[in-house]
Formats: C-alpha cells, sequence, structure tokens
C-alpha cells in the first residue's frame, strides 16, 4: 500500500464482505460484526508493515472468524459450566475451519447489510451509526468524531441498534419482497442524512466531518452498482455529486456561509455536475419519478446556469410543483416559494407562505422568517425584511446561519432605503 | 441536536442527587421517594444505554462559587453566585437527542423539575445550510 488513504479505502470496500461471510456463516450478526471490525483494526495495524496479504478478503475472514470461534468457544464453556452439561456437539463441527473462502461472498451482500443495517426497529440516528459501522467500516471512534459526541455514546448506540435488531429476529437475507422498497426508502433516507451531516460541516475545525460527504457517495455509489436500474437511487447519488459540486464554493476562508445565488461559479466541480445530470438525465428517461429525481433535476438546472440570473427559473417552479404533488413538506414549499417569486414576483412568492404560518411548529422556524424576510426583501420593503432576519437569526441553532441572517439584516440597515 | 439541561434545586442541604434534600421530597411518604428515586436512576440508565447522553455535572454548593467582575479594569471578585435566587443551578447534562419534542420529555424526568425546574437550551452548532 503506497498510502495510508489507500488501506483505508480498501478496508472499507472490504468490510461488507468480510462481515456478510461471517453472519451466513455462524448466523450472528451481533457478533460478526465486532469480530469484523476487529480483524479490520489488525489489517490496519498490520499491513502497512508486513505487505498486503495474496487474498486480503480471505486474511480478513480468516482473522474475523478466528475471533469468533474465540469467543463461541468462551461462551460454550460457560454455558457448561453453568449447566453443568457435557455438549453434545463435537467442539471441532461446532468451530468450523474459519470461513476462508471468498466464494461466500457476493457483491448482493452489501445490499442485505444495508437493508437490515436500516432495519425499521431502528430510529434513523441508530441506522446511520450502524451503516457507517457495519457497510461503512468506520471505527466507532471516527463516527462519534464526526458526530460530536464521546466514543462512548457511538459505542451504546451501534450496540443498542445491533441489540434492537437480534430482537427483532431479523436473519441475515434479504427483507421479503413486500417489504423491499420501503426498506430501501429507509436505506437512501440514512445515505442522505450522513450526507447532509457531512456537507452542512462548515470548513476548518469540522474537516473530521467532510468525511462523511464522501463515505455517503460511495456507499450511494456501490448501490448503484447493486441496482442500477433504480431510477430513486441514481436520483440520490445525483443529488449528492450536484450539491457536493459546490462545496467549496458555499463558505468563505473564514467558515462564513455564501449564499446559493451568490457563489463562485468557477469553484463549483464541474466533474461532479457532469457526472450528475448524466446519471439524473439517463434516470428520468427511463424510470419512474421519484422524490431524490426531482430533487436532483432541480439542482441540475442550477448548475447548468453559467451566471446565477441565467438560471431557467420556470423550469424550476415546474419541477417544485411535482416535488410538492409526490412529497409534500414544508421545507420544500420555502424552496417552492423562492422560485416563484423568481418568475411571479416575490407577492406571489409571499403569498404561498400564508399557509405555512399555520403551522405553529413551522411558525418557529428560522427558515420561514428567513425566507419570508428574502421575498420582502425583493419586494423592496426593508424594514419587514430586517426584522425577518433578525426573528431568524434569533431561533437558528446553527453558528455559520445566525452570522449569515445577521449580516442580512445588517446590509438592510445601512442601506437607508 | 444537542441540548443543555440545566438542573435548578433549592435543596435543604447540598449534597447530590440534590433532589433527595429537598423539603418537598422529604415531606413524601417513603415508598413515593422510593418510587422516585427509582424512576430517576431508571431515566440515568436509559439516556446512557441509548447514547443519548453526553456529559452530566454535579456542581458544588454555592457557597463555594465566586463571581469575577471586571470594571474600569479592576477584576472583583465577590462571593456566591452571579444570580441571587432561591434556586440555584445543582447540575447540568449535555445530551444528543433527535427532536426537541425528546429533550423536553428527558427534561420532565428529572425529579428537579417537580420541585424546582429543569432548564432546556439548544447548543449551537457549527454547521449550517447556505440559503
Amino acid at each position: 500500500m503506497s498510502n495510508p488513504g489507500e488501506l483505508e479505502d480498501l478496508l472499507r470496500r472490504l468490510a461488507p464482505r468480510v462481515l456478510a461471510a461471517l453472519t451466513r456463516h455462524y448466523g450472528n450478526f451481533e457478533a460478526a460484526e465486532d469480530a469484523t471490525q476487529e480483524a479490520l483494526l489488525a489489517a490496519a495495524t498490520q499491513w502497512p508493515g508486513s505487505g498486503l496479504p495474496e487474498r486480503p478478503t480471505g486474511w480478513l475472514i480468516t482473522v474475523a472468524s478466528r475471533r469468533m470461534t474465540d469467543q463461541l468457544r468462551r461462551e460454550l464453556a460457560s454455558r457448561q459450566r453453568e449447566e453443568k452439561l457435557a455438549s453434545r456437539t463435537p467442539p471441532e463441527e461446532l468451530l468450523a475451519p474459519a470461513a476462508d473462502s471468498e466464494r461466500l461472498t457476493s457483491e448482493d451482500d452489501t445490499l442485505t447489510l444495508l437493508m437490515l443495517c436500516c432495519h425499521p426497529s431502528l430510529t434513523p440516528p441508530s441506522q446511520i451509526a450502524l451503516t457507517l459501522r457495519a457497510v461503512g467500516g468506520l471505527t466507532t471512534a471516527e463516527i462519534a468524531r464526526a458526530f460530536l459526541v464521546p466514543e462512548g455514546s457511538m459505542a451504546q448506540r451501534i450496540s443498542r441498534a445491533k441489540g434492537r435488531i437480534k430482537a427483532s429476529g431479523a436473519q441475515f437475507h434479504l427483507p421479503p419482497e413486500g417489504e423491499r422498497a420501503d426498506r430501501l426508502r429507509s436505506v437512501l433516507h440514512a445515505l442522505y442524512l450522513v450526507f447532509n451531516e457531512g456537507y452542512t460541516a462548515t470548513s476548518g475545525a469540522h474537516l473530521q466531518r467532510g468525511e462523511l460527504t464522501r463515505e455517503a457517495i460511495r456507499l450511494t455509489r456501490s448501490l448503484r452498482r447493486l441496482l442500477p436500474d433504480d431510477g430513486e437511487v441514481a436520483g440520490l447519488l445525483a443529488l449528492m455529486l450536484l450539491t457536493d459540486a459546490r462545496r467549496l464554493a458555499r463558505t468563505r476562508p473564514d467558515g462564513s456561509l455564501i449564499p446559493h445565488a451568490e457563489q463562485d461559479r468557477g469553484r463549483w466541480n464541474r466533474e461532479s455536475i457532469n457526472e450528475g445530470i448524466s446519471l439524473i438525465t439517463d434516470a428520468l428517461a427511463h424510470t419512474p419519478l421519484g422524490p431524490y429525481q426531482l430533487q436532483a433535476a432541480i439542482a441540475a438546472v442550477h448548475a447548468e446556469a453559467d451566471r446565477a440570473e441565467d438560471t431557467d427559473w420556470p423550469q424550476i417552479v415546474g419541477l417544485y410543483q411535482l416535488l410538492e404533488r409526490l412529497a409534500p413538506n414544508p421545507m420544500v414549499t420555502l424552496n417552492h416559494a423562492v422560485a416563484v417569486a423568481m418568475v411571479d414576483g416575490p407577492r406571489a412568492g409571499l403569498a404561498l407562505l400564508e399557509p405555512l404560518d399555520r403551522d405553529d411548529r413551522l411558525a418557529r422556524h428560522h427558515r420561514l422568517h428567513a425566507v419570508r424576510a428574502h421575498l420582502l426583501e425583493m419586494a423592496g420593503d426593508h424594514q419587514a425584511a430586517r426584522s425577518g432576519y433578525q426573528a431568524a437569526a434569533r431561533l437558528t441553532t446553527s453558528l455559520p446561519e445566525q452570522r449569515y441572517l445577521h449580516s442580512r439584516a445588517a446590509r438592510l440597515t445601512a442601506d437607508p432605503r | 441536536m444537542k441540548y443543555l439541561l440545566l438542573i435548578y434545586s433549592n435543596p435543604e442541604s447540598w449534597e447530590h442527587p440534590i433532589f433527595l434534600r429537598t423539603p418537598e421530597f422529604l415531606a413524601m411518604p417513603p415508598d413515593e421517594r422510593a418510587e422516585l428515586t427509582r424512576q430517576a436512576e431508571e431515566l440515568h440508565r436509559e439516556i446512557t444505554e441509548s447514547g443519548e447522553f453526553v456529559v452530566g455535572t454535579a456542581l458544588a454548593d454555592p457557597v463555594n462559587t465566586k463571581t469575577i467582575r471586571i470594571r474600569e479594569g479592576v477584576p472583583v471578585a465577590t462571593d456566591g453566585p452571579y444570580l441571587e435566587a432561591k434556586e440555584q443551578l445543582a447540575g447540568y447534562f449535555v445530551i444528543d437527542c433527535d427532536s426537541p419534542e425528546r429533550a423536553v420529555e428527558i427534561a420532565a424526568r428529572f425529579p428537579d423539575a417537580r420541585f424546582a425546574a429543569v432548564e432546556v437550551r439548544p447548543i449551537m452548532d457549527m454547521s449550517g445550510q447556505e440559503m
């Protein structure tokens, strides 16, 4: 291995295969997951010195199997002590030889694992933590750092998630046909959340979290290889690529946020944009429409404009209308209102916000106030816009957003109109 | 989302867990006291096992508090807390949970919420979305 990054990538790629082989062989996901982590750690410490083994997957499976058999032996011994009964199974048979065969593994295992980790008995945060460890091959410490919690808290979440899966009686195979679509939606949602955690992290002190975007894209790519005909998988990957393309342009060196319309488009990553656009174009042409595809399509329309003022807003309005019909949600309405304002003027956008005021929860949400302030500013009502930005700044719990909202308010104070 | 839970109390004497020293608790019948203590222990176990517990600290008796003010460049340390109130900050927890509702639910299960109050303060996040 020429550098640690490469070794890490390799180990992360092999992690789900090793775990799948072990789980299938021993039928104990909980213990197999721990053993896989130990084998990955062993490889990370040994391989840089000893060089890459001839068959890395086989090496990892052997080491992990040894850990598992040790553990099973210990459990067996204690059970025998408790029951004072000799096991009728010869130990050699129970402790089968290491599952040292790549034959045991297949690409589909990754899908089975993803669906297991996103089991409906788990909350999304638990699904995310378990997916990152079991499928992503990240260590508990890495996941804890990315989510800014102590390692102990993250270890608890992961072990509880595994306990819940065990209690639910879920086995290591794909869920029944009828549940698969729902489960895939949970998997996509978990990957989307991982991406968002990383993407919204501002630069500097929180670079660790940026790793999460890379990991989310990597996992979504592998999911796409498994389900090449699924439009929503393609849509999510396209959405991630098109969003991630803006990463360098979205913050200033001091970490402050730059709004979409003011970003230096020369700093958008063309390679990601091209890949995202071709993915979404293909998906829209060949698969049934879904919310991720629509969001990706909207991102693609933005990405296609060389300057903010060249944006094809009528097309974006049309896409938001479809999205509101397919997956209505107040955040979609907010974005829709901005797009409508760009086409039919700020008053038309403000009218769309009115129903949202009746939603108690949203009425206290900073984004509603921020969007209204933006539209009021467009309409020339600077005094109302200023108080809107100030209200939004008070409500947000994000430091960079707060700084941004205050700067918008200050800009209007400086302007005598 | 992370929240700071501030535990306020007005105990007869300062000893943790502080709610055990409040007049209201001491006036309760023994079985109710035992039940409340059990519920408090249960809450701690629950948020530890769920991984929602981030950190928690019991604070020393306010008689040990010093409040520092610098006026006209001169630092002045006075004995006692900044806010003079019957109820004093007795300790704090940082929790990381899924929703504001869950944070409120956890706060409401601290026995101290019955006797004085538990304050729920969202912690500012370094992440942000461009608008």
